[in-house]
């Protein structure tokens, strides 16, 4: 693997705010980057520094080991970058606009019909080619601007919120999108859709208030929530009749819960100790009870538990 | 040198999307037109040249280049395209190039379409060609010097009647400062050189010398020179704008 994107110690200061603040990161090809965070955090400042139109106060950005300090052109040429809110020429026409960028982005002209073909089919423009932009809906505005990105097929993709405004089918297709680029690129991309990050991001990063607070594959950070590996249990019982206690005595249990208690069935949240497996403890001790159990199941632990989690602690 | 052209087209292309460019086109020309003629008294003047024609062109351009500028970098940074912009694999310097030079190119289009004014005169007499020649050239170099200045105050604001407004004041100053009645006011008191200095600042000084006939390579460099000095401001001042 090659590290495409080096990202060492960024820090941008907007008059009083630290909008980003000591920012590393290495994104290699092949990988999926999600940014995470709050509003506010620092996603598209980092983007903005990383694609060179803002200068950061402090640290480097490398993009295939280059310096983009040095050597911006080069960077430019590397990245295809999708701003926040895909700003565009509104008096152009999809078709019209895609060309000049291809001229800028140095596309033979023997070429440019065949790329602009591909990308038109990849992100379904046919229908509005010859309207102009600033007519167009706010989700193909988005396309127009994905379109625009992808288009010198670059080895590094920057996506600030790809599918914000996008209906739900088309989403799917971006996201499907995104995963076939993928073996070829770095892509980072930021959203506030968290289950976009399982569906095609092979690691995430959450930023708080300009800082990294958690850093890892999509199931490393589900494993940080405190519902990772709890069990929940239903048991057909007339009442509680201390089984929550006999669970609770179990090796690892931290914490139980009776979730809720209807029609004679009884639910329980058994929580482990750190994220400890603990389902074959549960099952045994119900085996050896004969509780009736109709049910029981393994929690993942949820991303926007611990998405709440690392961010609202940022906060105090 | 290719990206200044293609930034430059569509540039050009934007001017002519909107109505700006026709609704320019038509003032710039009905209002030379009626300006020579009727203020002008171009007939009753019974001279065969077009002195007082090119004479109105710094009082046109004056509020009529800052309204094809004022659009250049406000609305960029406005709509956030800059960020586009900036983001392709193309230098500062070529972008305001290339905007500016899509100005020009429109400018000198409208100042080309005078032509009937040339073929009038022609007919009514015998001008001097070169003379007309010159002072278009003249024209052209003042229309360039204001579309600089325009470029760079444009990259100031993200408000483009601010932009507009502001430009005009400034153009304004650089006609000025070689009229009388302003060199009047420092004459009196002022050391000969701060008149001196004032004066070859003005556009109207270094125009009438090439709307004359007289060629003279110190008006065109002052011209150019001053183009140079405002585009390099341009650059220098969005580096420092853009993420405002
Ligand atoms: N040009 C600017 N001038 C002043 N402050 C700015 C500027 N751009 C961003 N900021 C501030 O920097 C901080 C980070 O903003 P940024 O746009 O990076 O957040 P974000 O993580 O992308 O948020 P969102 O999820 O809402 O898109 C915010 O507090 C914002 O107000
Ligand atoms: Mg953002």
């Amino acid at each position: 693997m090659t590290t495409m994107v080096e990202v060492k110690q960024l820090t941008k200061r907007f008059k009083s705010i630290t909008a980003v603040n000591d920012i590393s990161f290495k994104v290699e090809r092949g990988e999926v980057l999600g940014f995470l965070g709050p509003n506010g955090a620092g996603k598209s400042t980092t983007m903005k520094m990383i694609t060179g139109f803002l200068s950061p106060d402090k640290g480097s950005v490398f993009i295939q080991g280059k310096d983009c300090d040095q050597h911006p052109i080069t960077a430019k040429r590397t990245i295809g970058y999708l701003p926040e809110g895909a700003p565009l020429y509104g008096d152009m026409t999809p078709r019209l606009f895609l060309e000049f960028v291809g001229k800028i982005r140095g596309i033979p002209n023997t070429e440019i019909d065949q790329r602009l073909a591909d990308v038109i089919d990849k992100v379904n423009l046919e229908s509005v080619l010859d309207q102009s932009i600033d007519t167009l809906s706010k989700g193909f505005k988005r396309r127009v601007g994905l379109a625009q990105a992808i288009l010198h097929d670059p080895d590094v993709l920057i996506l600030d919120e790809p599918t914000d405004g996008l209906d739900p089918n088309q989403k799917h297709e971006v996201r499907n999108l995104i995963s076939d680029m993928a073996q070829q690129k770095a892509i980072i991309l930021s959203t506030h859709i968290l289950e976009e990050v399982d569906a095609v991001c092979t690691r995430a990063i959450i930023i708080a208030d300009g800082k990294v607070v958690a850093d890892g594959k999509p199931g490393e950070l589900q494993a940080q929530s405190p519902w990772h590996n709890a069990v929940v249990l239903s048991i057909r019982a007339a009442s509680e009749n201390g089984i929550s206690g006999t669970l609770a005595a179990l090796d690892n249990v931290e914490e139980v819960q009776p979730l809720s208690n209807q029609a004679g069935v009884i639910q329980f949240l058994v929580r482990p100790k750190d994220g400890t497996s603990i389902i074959e403890n549960v099952s045994a001790s119900a085996h050896q009870h004969g509780w009736l159990v109709e049910e029981m199941h393994v929690e993942q632990g949820r991303l926007d538990e611990v998405f709440r989690e690392v961010t609202n602690f940022q906060r105090s | 040198m290719a990206n200044v052209w293609t930034i430059c087209k569509r540039e050009l292309f934007s001017y002519f999307a909107t109505p700006i460019a026709y609704v320019f086109i038509i003032i710039f020309l009905s209002l030379s037109g009626i300006f020579t003629f009727y203020l002008g008294n171009f007939f009753e003047r019974g001279q065969a040249d077009l002195i007082t024609f090119f004479g109105f062109h710094p009082w046109l351009y004056l509020f009529l280049i800052p309204a094809l500028t004022m659009r250049l970098w406000a609305e960029e940074r406005k709509s956030g395209t800059i960020e586009l912009l900036l983001t392709l694999p193309i230098t500062m310097l070529q972008a305001v190039l290339g905007k500016f030079l899509a100005t020009w190119i429109f400018t000198s289009i409208a100042l080309a379409l005078t032509f009937p004014m040339w073929i009038t005169v022609n007919f009514l007499g015998n001008p001097d060609n070169g003379v007309i020649f010159a002072s278009y050239l003249g024209s052209l170099l003042m229309s360039g010097a204001f579309i600089a200045i325009g470029s760079c105050i444009s990259a100031l604001t993200k408000n483009q009647v601010i932009a507009f407004v502001v430009s005009a004041a400034i153009c304004l100053v650089f006609i000025l400062s070689g009229f009388p009645m302003v060199l009047d006011f420092f004459t009196g008191w002022a050391p000969e050189f701060i008149v001196e200095v004032i004066s070859s600042f003005s556009f109207l000084t270094h125009f009438e010398g090439l709307s004359k006939g007289v060629v003279d390579m110190r008006d065109i460099i002052f011209f150019v020179s001053l183009i140079a000095f405002w585009l390099f401001a341009n650059a220098v001042l969005i580096e420092i704008k853009k993420a405002d």
